[in-house]
This record gives C-alpha cells, structure tokens and sequence, in this order.
C-alpha cells in the first residue's frame, strides 16, 4: 500500500530494526523479539525460557513491578508476551501519542531485570499452576505424548511450559544465567508498526536501546534429529467419554522451499490457515477433503491441520475428534485413504489456484490490523525474512501439482509420523 | 481528549457524520460505515430470537436450528454453500443466544453481494435436511460431552444455574445431552417458523464499501421478507439476589485443577448503574495484571495463574463474576481471599489513584477497540441493540470522566453482598 514504508537496520550494538509506517489509525504496535524459546533449553531446564519470560514482568530498579503494570494499563495499551521453541516476544500496543513508553520499558528490561527471590519463588507456584491448567485438556496431553515420541535429541521434544520436575528444581541462578545468556540486542529485533514517523523513531531507538552494551553472540544451530523410520504410536488415558487422535508428521523448516508446498497440500487437505493473529479472519475447512471425508462421512466430528513456522523442522499436525460411533483406528484409515488418493489421482492447477486465491484473502485480512502487522515484522525474521510474509501469496503462487505430489510422497508416509491417540479411561472413577 | 487524537486520521471516530442508518419498510435496521484501509469488509448482525423460547425438555433447540440454516438453502446444498464461501477465502456463520439468533461475515470488499446473498438464502430459505441435521446433532453431543470434561465451562453452568435460579437465564444456549437427544427435525423447522422474521433485524456492514451499495444490497435480498408468524421477544424478569450465600461443587475426576465462579446477578446494559460497574470491576479484577484480585490471589499469594472479574451486562440481567482457577488444596484459601477484596471493595470507596487509572484506561482504550473493520461492527451493533445513539463515541469521554469514587461505590453496594455470594466450583 502507498501510505506504508518499511524501514530495515541494525544498531551498532547489534539489535536488528524493522520499521513499517501504517497511517490508518492512532496506533503504534511494539514487539522485542528474542531468539530463544524450549528449542535453546537442556534437559532438566525444560521450561525454563517461559519462566524468565515470566520475570520479566516482575520489575526493574527503573520500572519496578507495579509502575510498569499500571504505566501501560492507564493508556488502555495492551501488553502481552508469548514464549515458544523458537523466540519469546514482547510486545506493546499502545495509543501514537504515548507510546514511548513502550521504548523506554523493552530497553531496560532487556537489560536490568531484578529477579527478586521472593518473587522467582511465587511465579514458580503460578507457573505450576498454569500447567495444572493445560493438564486439564486432553488435547495437552496427548500433545505432550506425541511431541515427546517425534524426537529423539532435538529440544522441540519439550513442552514450552516445562516438565513439572523442572520447575520444581530451577533455581534463581539458573534463571538470571538464560537471562544474561539470550537477553541482549545482538539477540534480539525490534518491530515496530503503526503511526509514526521513521526517522523520528530511529532518534527514539538510538536513545533507548542504543545504549544497551552489545551480549554475546548466542551459538544457534542444533543438530538434526534422524529421521524416524518408522511409524511411532503412542497412546495416552484419560477423563471423559471423547476419543482423539493426534497425527503428526516431521515436516520441513519454514526457510525450506518445501514449506511453501506442504502449505498448499495442508490448505486442499484440511483448508486454509489464517495469517491473522489478532481479530478476525480466516475462513472455515468444510470444502476440504478431510473434512468431507471424515467429517462428512462420519468418521470424525471435526477436524483441522497445523504447520508451524519454525527454525528447525518440526511437526506437521492433524488433529481429529473422533465420532462416538468410530474407533480411533478407523479415523486413522480414512486419513490414510484420503493421503493415498493425493497420490493416484493428482491435484489439479484449478484447486491449487483455489488455495492461492484463499490465501490472498486471508492475506488481506491480515493487513487491517497493526499489532498483526507488527507480529509479521517480526517474527518472520526468527525463521526466515520479511521477504517470506510480505511474498507470501508469490511463494505459493509457484506451487505446481507435481511439486504437491512429491512433498506428499517425501512427508506424509506412516514411516514419517507419529499416531497419538487420546483414549477415555475405562474406570473412571478412580481417575 | 481521544476525539482530539482521532481528527487528524482518515480513520475518524465513529459517529453520526459517517454512520448510514437506514429502517427499511419490514423492520431491518441497516448501519454501515465505510473505510477504505484495507480491502475487507465487515458483516455482522443479529434476529431477535434464541434460547430464550426452547422448550426445558428440548433446551439446544435455538442453537442447532442457527447452526443448520447453512447445511442447505433451497438454492444451494451444504458443499455448494460451503464451497462458495470457502473458494473467496471468506467467513460465514450463524450462532445462537439467549435472546438473539447473530451472524458474522468476513470477506473480501467485492464479494458484499455474495455474502448478503448467501446470508439471506440461509435466513430465508434452510431446508434443513435430515443427514445434516443428525450430523450436527452429533457434533453438538460430542461438544457437550467435551464441555462436562470442562472445569472452567462446568463451573460456569453451575454459577448461572445459581443467580439465575427461577430465571430464563438458568439453562445454557447448548441445552444438556439429554435435551439435545429430544430434539428431532421437525423441532427446528417449527422453531424456525415461529421465530425468524425480518421484525427486530439489525445488518452492519463496516469496510472498503460505500454506504449505498451497502443499503441497496440488503434492500435487495432481505427487503421484502416477512414472515406472519414471527413471535416477539419475551419480556425478561430481573433476577432477585440470593437470600444467602449459596455454594456449589461439581466433581470431574482426573483433572489437575479446579475453576472457581464466584458472583452475583448484575444490572443490564442500560441501567444507570452500568459505567459505575463497568470502572468498578475494571478496578477489581482487571486493571493491569486483573486488578484487586489479581494482585492478592497471583501477585501476592501466587495461587492462580489466572484471578480476574468480569462484568457482563446485556438486555436483561446481567453478572459479575470472579473467577480462578486453582490447585485443589487451594479453593478454599483462594475463595476466602477473594470475600476479603469484595468485601474490601464495598466498604471503602475506592482511591482517586484508582480512579483515575481506569478512566483513563477505558479513554485510552478506544482506539485499540476500534482498530479493525470488525470491531467497528461490534461497536455499531451495540449502539443498535442498547439504544446508545449513533454519538456514543463521542459522549463516552465525558461519561467516563462523570463517574466518582461514590457512584462505584453505591453502585457496588446494590449489587455484591458476600453475604449473598454465589461460589461455583468444579474439579477433581
């Protein structure tokens, strides 16, 4: 569009800029994105990333724990951060004429987090109790088992939140070393949209986090698991009367041309993803073809696809809700029916066109909201470049159906995918 | 001071200058607002029918007959509607209340006349047919049966069985699994006939449109609809306060943990009591880390991740509801904290420190709010449904700024008395 401006650097520190001038509303979206998520934790410190992450909402010398709260909160900003395997964000959305604030908190808690020990002992309780929480759904659960299965060394095995263990047994010190290790701008990008000048915003920036010291350069690559060859199962048991399978394939990192194409086929198997991370968009799947043929047919009560974009490959999943007249197994078959009929009577040019023309859709929607702007800003340059959102619709654009053909042949083959099943436990009142 | 902030952007406040509103002849209320940002649109809008008119026995009733007008139109089957919308990357669906049947449209600018087109085929001409219908009732079952594995749905349920005891309000939209089983086919075409009508309707339409196209498409697909037999909504009683504080538990065994619904039946939508309510448990249970309790029961105790309140307020009763979830050892410290900060609030107006942090939240909120086609949509739905007038954004300042420490207070009195608490909870 003619009124957006994207502007990209680096500090001499280190600390990677990304500018993007949106004029349609009063309103500035600000996010610190660090490259570090479960992907950079070692056994026995599962969890630990989401903890700091945690911290840092307790406090510095300059904005300790309540100031900070209450200097957000009182110009109606939203404020949130989000940990995950690869990076942990930050992020500020806040009226145009008071957003400095948003500068001014992100540098110095890049910097000089207090990690109070009254307070690293009340947010492990909290934490506990947020997993608590997840253990309540089922869907954790059999996601835990199944994430646990698909990888033999690779970090992405963990949960994000942690291991329970784990966060009975991080210490303080363990804490503070994650925070000096990965908090510094060398490791780090600032995005930022919405409602501003940008040279103005660059003379912001150099007196904020201009005068953050340089950190150590943080050694990023993790060697590849081998390949499973061979299907896993894993099956886990629990409250409830409702059967779920969970199956999950190894699948290409997001920078591999190969992404692009599992896109498409996971848009034609089980409908298109939306780019939209705030409000709405998105469309729904029931013109997919697992849909109709799950869903439809009554093999399943629902069901949708998610492919992540990630650093290192990870997991392309299905999700089912099993039909109470169905077994497990049986929706297993019907997945398997509807993958083997991707490869004896191909796709053709018109669906592909089909998912690109989605795609453009849920593009646009994307486009109408700064803090999802600002998210794409930054996030895509964690696994990839500015260049992989803002091309988004010509990357699939050049899918053709054989390139859709043999990324089936080459990811979605039982000897690439672990099968989870969520079963009802048989007594459950001794549950 | 946010009207000032707003002059000088293409995406001005909403309000009677850029606000179409049109009534047509078979009691449609259109509203529509343009804004050329981005090449999207914005469809909401609502009927005034729901659950409010099931059957006790047949409780889902309103829900599954919403949920069926898509599985098939007179012109169109389910895959054929499904496909239309799908193929343009657009969003369809239709839900229900307890007093209106709504629908929500996203999709591209161009495709207003598609959208309006398959939005009135599915009000006006569902076949419901019977393999979809069965389907759905399935997928309702299995939603149901989810649900009750549910601590934060299930405490929900017992709390609105508790304030709303003798109510309309006690059963919930998606009936109960035995309700849900009565229902047949012929069920929902009845419920259809005697309720869906052009009567009461309201259609916005916010995004890259000009107000008259909007005007003109719904005039010419929705414009000559009637419907005899539709029944008007029910007036709705309040709710009494409870005699005393009523508690109830709900086992679901194997979960880890809890969730705690404490609360009270509250003032609608137009009472005179709503901002004083709507600052007060702003102050409560969610200014910053969820305000007053979110300070004691997560900042202080570190017993939840999440404590917070919430004040819902529409055509009829209302609630306020403050909610944790909790490790089970900890119900009951975390119910006695929370009595403490209610009482607390009661007794003492709260500090002009206080005060004025909320105010300026809810001001400086607005924007935010406002930011994306849809939620302007929402915003002028409002304005509709409650009677607020098509200058609401502009006088909001100002009835923000009017209300004082003395009304939250009183306004607070009349509604939560501990000693008459409602305390919901379920888990292992």
């Amino acid at each position: 569009m003619k009124n957006e401006d994207t502007l990209f650097y680096t500090l001499d520190n280190g600390l990677t800029v990304h500018l993007k001038e949106i004029h349609n509303a009063p309103i500035i979206s600000t996010w610190v994105w660090y490259r570090v998520g479960s992907r950079n934790e070692t056994l026995g410190k599962t969890g630990i990333s989401h903890w700091v992450e945690h911290m840092q909402f307790n406090g510095t010398k300059k904005f300790p724990k309540k100031v900070l709260d209450r200097q957000i909160s009182r110009v109606g900003g939203i404020w949130n951060a989000m940990t995950y395997l690869d990076w942990t964000t930050y992020f500020e959305t806040l009226p145009a004429h008071v957003f400095e604030i948003s500068l001014a908190l992100e540098a110095d808690r890049m910097a000089n987090s207090r990690f109070d020990p009254d307070e690293v002992d009340r947010e492990r309780k909290v934490i506990l109790s947020e997993r608590e929480g997840n253990e309540n759904q089922p869907h954790f659960l059999l996601g835990e088992a199944v994430q646990e299965t698909a990888f033999q060394n690779h970090p992405y095995k963990n949960q994000v939140i942690g291991s329970t263990n784990d966060l009975l047994s991080i210490t303080r010190d363990d804490l503070c070393g994650h925070y000096k290790q990965y908090y510094h701008p060398g490791n780090a990008i600032l995005a930022i949209a919405g409602d501003f000048k940008a040279d103005q915003m660059q003379k912001n920036i150099e007196e904020t986090f201009g005068k953050i010291p340089d950190g150590r350069q943080v050694a990023s690559a993790i060697p590849a698991d081998p390949p499973l060859n061979g299907e896993r199962r894993v099956e886990v048991e629990g409250p409830g009367e409702t059967t779920y399978v969970q199956i999950s394939y190894r699948a290409p990192k997001a920078n591999d041309p190969d992404f692009f194409i599992l896109t498409i086929l996971d848009s034609l198997l089980s409908g298109p993803t939306s780019l939209n991370m705030f409000g709405s968009g998105g469309t729904s799947n029931k013109t997919s073809r697992l849909y109709r043929a799950l869903v439809e047919d009554e093999i399943a009560v629902s069901c949708f696809g998610a492919l992540q974009a990630t650093l290192d490959p990870y997991l392309y999943t299905l999700h089912l809700t099993v039909h109470p007249l169905h077994s497990p197994e049986e929706v297993l078959q019907a997945v398997d029916t509807e993958l083997n009929r991707v490869l004896d009577a191909p796709i053709t040019r018109d669906e592909i066109a089909r998912a690109i023309k989605q795609a453009k859709a849920l593009f646009a929607y994307s486009s109408e909201n700064i803090s999802n702007q600002a998210f794409w800003l930054g996030y895509s340059e964690i696994f990839a470049n500015y260049d992989w959102f803002e091309n988004y619709v010509t990357h699939l654009a050049k899918v053709t159906p054989e390139d859709v053909m043999d990324i089936a042949r080459k990811y979605l083959t039982p000897k690439n995918r672990v099968v989870g099943f969520y079963l009802p436990q048989k007594d459950q009142t001794k549950a | 001071m946010n009207h000032q902030v707003y002059k000088s952007h293409k995406n001005a406040l909403p309000g009677p200058n850029n606000i179409s509103r049109v009534v047509l002849s078979n009691g449609i209320t259109i509203l529509t607002r343009s804004n050329f940002n981005s090449p999207t649109l914005s469809i909401k809008g609502y009927l005034p029918n729901g659950s409010i008119f099931d059957p006790e026995e047949i409780l889902g009733l309103s829900y599954l007959t919403a949920h069926g007008l898509m599985n098939g139109t007179q012109r169109y089957d389910f895959q054929h509607l499904y496909d239309k919308i799908e193929s343009v990357g657009a969003r369809l669906g239709f839900s229900a209340g307890t007093l209106t049947t709504s629908f929500s449209a996203h999709c591209l600018s161009e495709d207003l006349t598609l959208m309006m087109g398959l939005i009135a085929d599915s009000l006006r001409t569902p076949t419901f047919p019977e393999r979809e219908f069965q389907r759905q009732k399935t997928q309702l079952l299995t939603s149901l049966a989810i649900r009750a594995q549910d601590t934060s749905a299930m405490a929900s349920l017992l709390f609105d069985q508790t304030i709303y005891a003798n109510h309309p309000y006690r059963h919930p939209d998606e009936g109960h699994p035995e309700t849900v089983q009565a229902i047949t086919r012929e069920d929902i075409v009845d419920f259809y006939q005697r309720t869906y009508g052009p009567q009461g309707m309201v259609v916005v339409a916010v995004g890259a449109v000009e107000p008259e196209t909007v005007i003109e498409t719904v005039s010419e697909v929705l414009g000559d609809w009637s419907n005899d037999k539709q029944t008007a909504l029910p007036n709705i009683p309040d709710a009494p306060a409870l005699q005393t504080t009523t508690r109830k538990s709900l086992s679901i065994p194997g979960k880890s943990q809890a969730d705690i619904v404490m609360g009270f039946a509250a003032p609608n939508r137009q009472s005179p009591d709503y901002f004083p309510l709507r600052i007060g448990n702003n102050i409560l249970g969610e200014f910053g880390m969820m305000g007053r309790l979110g300070q004691r029961v997560r900042e202080e105790a570190g017993l939840a991740y999440y404590a917070y309140s919430s004040y819902s307020a529409g055509l009829g009763p209302g609630s306020i509801e403050m909610i944790a979830g909790v490790n089970p050892t900890n119900i009951e410290q975390t119910i006695q904290l929370i009595t403490e900060e209610l009482t607390q609030f009661i007794a003492q107006p709260v500090t002009p420190e206080e005060l004025s942090d909320s105010k300026s939240y809810f001001l400086g909120r607005m924007p935010l709010l406002l930011e994306s086609n849809s939620g302007v949509a929402v915003a002028l739905l409002n304005m509709e449904r409650f009677e607020l007038g098509l200058d609401y954004f502009h006088q909001y300042p100002q009835n923000i700024q009017a209300i004082s420490a003395e009304q939250i207070l009183s306004a607070s009195q009349r509604t939560m008395d501990p000693d008459r608490l409602a305390i919901a909870i379920a888990g292992p």
